[in-house]
């Protein structure tokens, strides 16, 4: 996506010496909160939350980072899952090694989707993706190891690394926030890359780093394949927390609310997506007794964001910042 | 009677028209979003659910207003098509000067909000409608029903006669001169946003149109729509979006395919097409009779 | 700029400026344009003309100032209806349709007001269009282009026509054909706002030529001057 006036540029990369030890030090601080979440919020909740909002992150590398709208991520973070499942019920995996397969399946598919999908631009890349992805929800249907309709359930949580006992939820909460801060981190050091750069330019303007000599397709299938890596780690470490893998991860209604999360948080920003992904599920568990109403409002909040809050909350909040810094320095 | 390669005749026919039928609304469809797509520059996520209107505006119309299917074949389109007007003018014109990403993903939204409405009143699974058109004629090879062999001849008319006013009336030629520059055909005098308002609008009836006419061949279901779109997005990929022609013949000739399919290989059908797509991807990215856009 | 003959001007541009985006091309044009008349804008690539052609057939988004024509203030109108008060455009790219035919194309701007030539009229002054008209529109070669450009604004009616560097690019052969054209259609009482890099060519066809430097008008030369101001026209022009 070409940036306009409304969507925001990414976080600068630029470490003044006064900029840095802000960024670590709020970092500790929400590193510090997160340690202690579990005492005060219900574990589960906050593992779904980071395990979305590292699927959410994943996705962000390719539309704010590269301006590109993949329409069928839940393939990669429904797959992962598929296979993790599989691995850690039916082969015994332990569950480090099983997401290691999970995250290995959606690394060999996306490379395989990403070949076909890249050579077509924008509208028509989300339509492939989306189209593809399709396919891959009919044969998770039909293959037996799926478990059809019914899905892979009751996954046990065997023991991490063979010894650590993870059956307990605030245990696997600690394992799962490792996870996450390990796939965010994976997506902070490459956004801040030289690699990071050229897929802002690529975002900014293709024919532009076409002629400057990138071979921009190479970088598009790369993000590509690193961000459903990640989409399938957030698949894969979901299977242990909710110790399920269904059709509805790799139905096109998750690639849609990937899509919803990364939009309300805001694209192009760092934490947006965590931000989104919060806000999405924490709505997705109070509305759960209203049925078809979550559909109708998640569908009004993607057409109020799409029309009137393309920069999403985390977007805004730094539009906010901007506006107010300029103020103060003067003319 | 002759069996062809181990299946009967009527089977093998019975699933080739079941195929054209298929291929009738792939056609139809495709067709609608290829004319949207043209002009607006949008991917019209909503054309599912308004193909979906078009068929409970026929049973809605039936069921609380009497009016009989022939009439909701003109009715129905038409209240779809203003609804979708007035889409177009109040919430999907404001993003015409962003990325044409927004423009999808608003009317995903909007397609979410329909689907989920008609989902909250009306339940999931389908409503019958019953066959305006009963009955039909033994061939000999094959039992053809009056309703079916109805069908694709209507899509037929209804692609060609498209076709014709596109590209062979002056009222075709503002929409394709405007297609390639709207702001020198805006310059001549012609009101170029209503001539994209109507045109979603046509677009939109085609879908609702193909909605009435699928609702005594399939249930009337709120679901209808979603899986359809995203089965026509692929015949759209494989068509590519550059000619008229192409996206009826895709549409039909797909429709046959998968129709084949299910009867020699019946567990690859609801894959065949985008098989297909995985394979021209690979040999013609631009889609069969795609213009490289 | 004193009106010629006293008659009022059809066209008066004041004060107008325009932006591209954020970039501030137009710093406050301000000519006249007389029924009847020819005028020209001259001068180097980039200076505006282009830039103030399109502002007044409403295609510049971002303008401000004063287009008055006959008396109608048009700087906030859309282009449909500047088109429909009796100006045309035939912009510097010719804009040929390619989907269309060289009938369709011909055809396609409707008729705005009475007054405008009938299709064989049209067909008189450019044969050439008559014997191609089934052909695809963007199959013509860029001469006959140019003509279907000018051909097709002719037929609407409108009384002003502004035309983008007819000459750009054509031979030496049809650029005076071109010229030809355009004194044809002075006789006719067509309006014509001109412009050109090639001010020869202007030279042949004009009354008056305006100088824009910077998107502002910075002088004024009659047509009758311009060989005493040939050098520094050329000197300026870069030529």
């Amino acid at each position: 996506m070409t940036t306009s006036s409304s969507t925001t540029a990414p976080v600068t990369t630029s470490a003044t010496s006064s900029r840095f030890p802000m960024t670590l030090v709020l970092g500790l601080i929400a590193v510090a909160l997160l340690l202690a979440a579990p005492f005060a919020v219900y574990p589960v909740f906050l593992m779904k939350v980071m395990c979305f909002a590292l699927f959410a992150c994943a996705f962000n590398l390719m539309l704010g980072y590269t301006g590109l709208l993949s329409f069928g991520h839940a393939m990669f973070f429904g797959g992962s899952a598929y296979i993790s499942a599989h691995a850690i019920k039916v082969l015994g995996f332990t569950p480090e090694l099983g997401i290691l397969a999970g995250v290995l399946f959606s690394t060999v598919l996306s490379f395989l989707v990403g070949l076909l999908a890249v050579r077509r631009q924008g509208i028509y890349f989300a339509m492939v993706t989306l189209a593809l992805a399709q396919m891959f929800f009919f044969f998770c249907l039909q293959a037996k190891f799926t478990g059809g309709e019914d899905g892979l359930q009751a996954v046990p949580r065997r023991a991490l690394l063979g010894f650590i006992d993870i059956t307990k939820d605030i245990h696997l909460y600690y394992f799962v926030l490792a996870i996450f801060l390990f796939g965010f981190l994976v997506i902070y050091r490459t956004i801040h890359s030289p690699f990071g750069q050229v897929l802002k330019a690529i975002r900014e303007n293709e024919p532009r780093a076409i002629s400057l000599g990138y071979r921009v397709n190479q970088y598009k299938l790369l993000a590509f394949v690193l961000s459903a890596a990640l989409a399938g780690l957030a698949g894969s470490t979901k299977v242990l927390v909710f110790q399920l893998a269904s059709l509805t991860d790799v139905a096109w209604q998750m690639s849609g609310e990937v899509i919803l999360m990364t939009l309300v948080g805001g694209m192009g920003t760092i934490l947006g997506p965590v931000v989104g992904a919060a806000v999405i599920v924490t709505m997705q568990n109070y509305l759960a007794g209203l049925g078809e109403w979550v559909l109708v409002i998640q569908g009004v909040i993607f057409v109020v964001a799409v029309s009137l809050f393309r920069r999403g909350i985390a977007g805004e909040i730094v539009a906010i910042g901007r506006h107010y810094n300029a103020k103060k320095t003067p003319e | 009677m002759i069996e062809l390669l181990g299946i009967p005749p009527q089977a093998l026919f019975g699933q080739l028209l079941l195929g054209l039928i298929n291929g009738s609304f792939y056609a139809m469809l495709s067709l609608g979003l290829a004319v949207i797509f043209g002009l607006l520059n949008v991917i019209n996520f909503t054309h599912g659910a308004q193909y979906m209107m078009g068929a409970f505006g026929a049973w809605m119309l039936l069921n609380y207003l009497g009016v009989p299917f022939w009439g909701a074949l003109v009715v129905a389109p038409v209240m779809v098509a203003l609804i979708g007007m007035v889409m177009e003018r109040t919430l999907l014109r404001r993003l015409y000067h962003l990325d044409h990403l927004y423009g999808m993903l608003l009317t995903f939204g909007l397609a979410l909000i329909i689907e989920g409405l008609f989902r909250r009143q009306y339940g999931s699974s389908g409503l019958p409608y019953n066959n305006p058109l009963p009955g039909g004629t033994n061939l000999g090879f094959m039992f053809l029903p009056n309703y079916r062999a109805f069908v694709v001849v209507a899509s037929l008319v209804v692609c060609l006669a498209t076709w014709f006013i596109i590209e062979r009336t002056k009222l075709g030629s503002y929409l394709r001169a405007a297609t390639e520059r709207p702001d020198l055909v805006q310059a001549f005098g012609i009101d170029v946003p209503r001539m994209i308002t109507l045109t979603y609008g046509f677009g939109v009836g085609l879908a609702a149109l193909a909605g009435v006419l699928a609702a005594p061949a399939y249930q009337v279901s709120p679901t209808m729509g979603s899986n359809l779109i995203i089965v026509v997005f692929a015949v759209v990929v494989i068509g590519g979006m550059g000619s008229i022609l192409g996206a009826i013949l895709t549409g039909f000739g797909l429709g046959v395919i998968e129709g084949l399919t299910k009867v020699f290989y019946p567990e690859a059908s609801s894959t065949v097409i985008f098989v297909i797509m995985a394979l021209v991807l690979m040999v013609k990215p631009a889609g069969l009779f795609g213009t490289a856009k | 700029m004193a009106a010629l003959n006293g008659t009022a001007p059809l066209l008066s541009v004041k004060d107008l400026h325009g932006h591209y985006g954020e970039s501030h091309v137009l710093h406050g044009m301000t000519f006249d344009v007389h029924p009847g008349e020819v005028v020209t804008l001259l001068g180097r690539n980039g200076a505006g003309k282009t830039t103030t052609m399109r502002a007044i057939m409403g295609l510049l988004r971002k303008r401000a100032g004063s287009i008055r024509y006959e008396g109608t203030e048009t700087v906030g109108l859309q282009p449909n209806k500047i088109a429909r008060l009796g100006i045309a455009i035939c912009p510097e790219e010719r804009g040929i349709f390619a989907s269309l035919s060289v009938r369709e194309n011909l055809l396609l701007p409707p008729v705005v007001l009475p007054g405008g030539l009938t299709v064989d009229e049209v067909h008189e002054l450019f044969p050439r269009l008559e014997e191609r008209r089934n052909s695809q529109g963007t199959k013509l070669s860029g001469g006959e282009q140019q003509m279907l450009a000018i051909a097709r604004i002719l037929r609407t009616g409108a009384k002003l026509l502004l035309l983008d560097e007819p000459s750009e690019g054509l031979a030496p052969v049809i650029v005076q054909h071109i010229g030809q054209i355009i004194r044809n259609l002075k006789n006719k009482g067509f309006t014509v706002l001109l412009v050109e890099q090639n001010f020869h060519f202007a030279s042949t066809v004009a009354d008056r030529h305006y100088v824009v430097e910077h998107g502002r008008v910075v002088d004024m030369v009659e047509n009758d001057k311009i060989a005493e101001n040939a050098a520094r026209l050329e000197a300026f022009l870069g030529v």
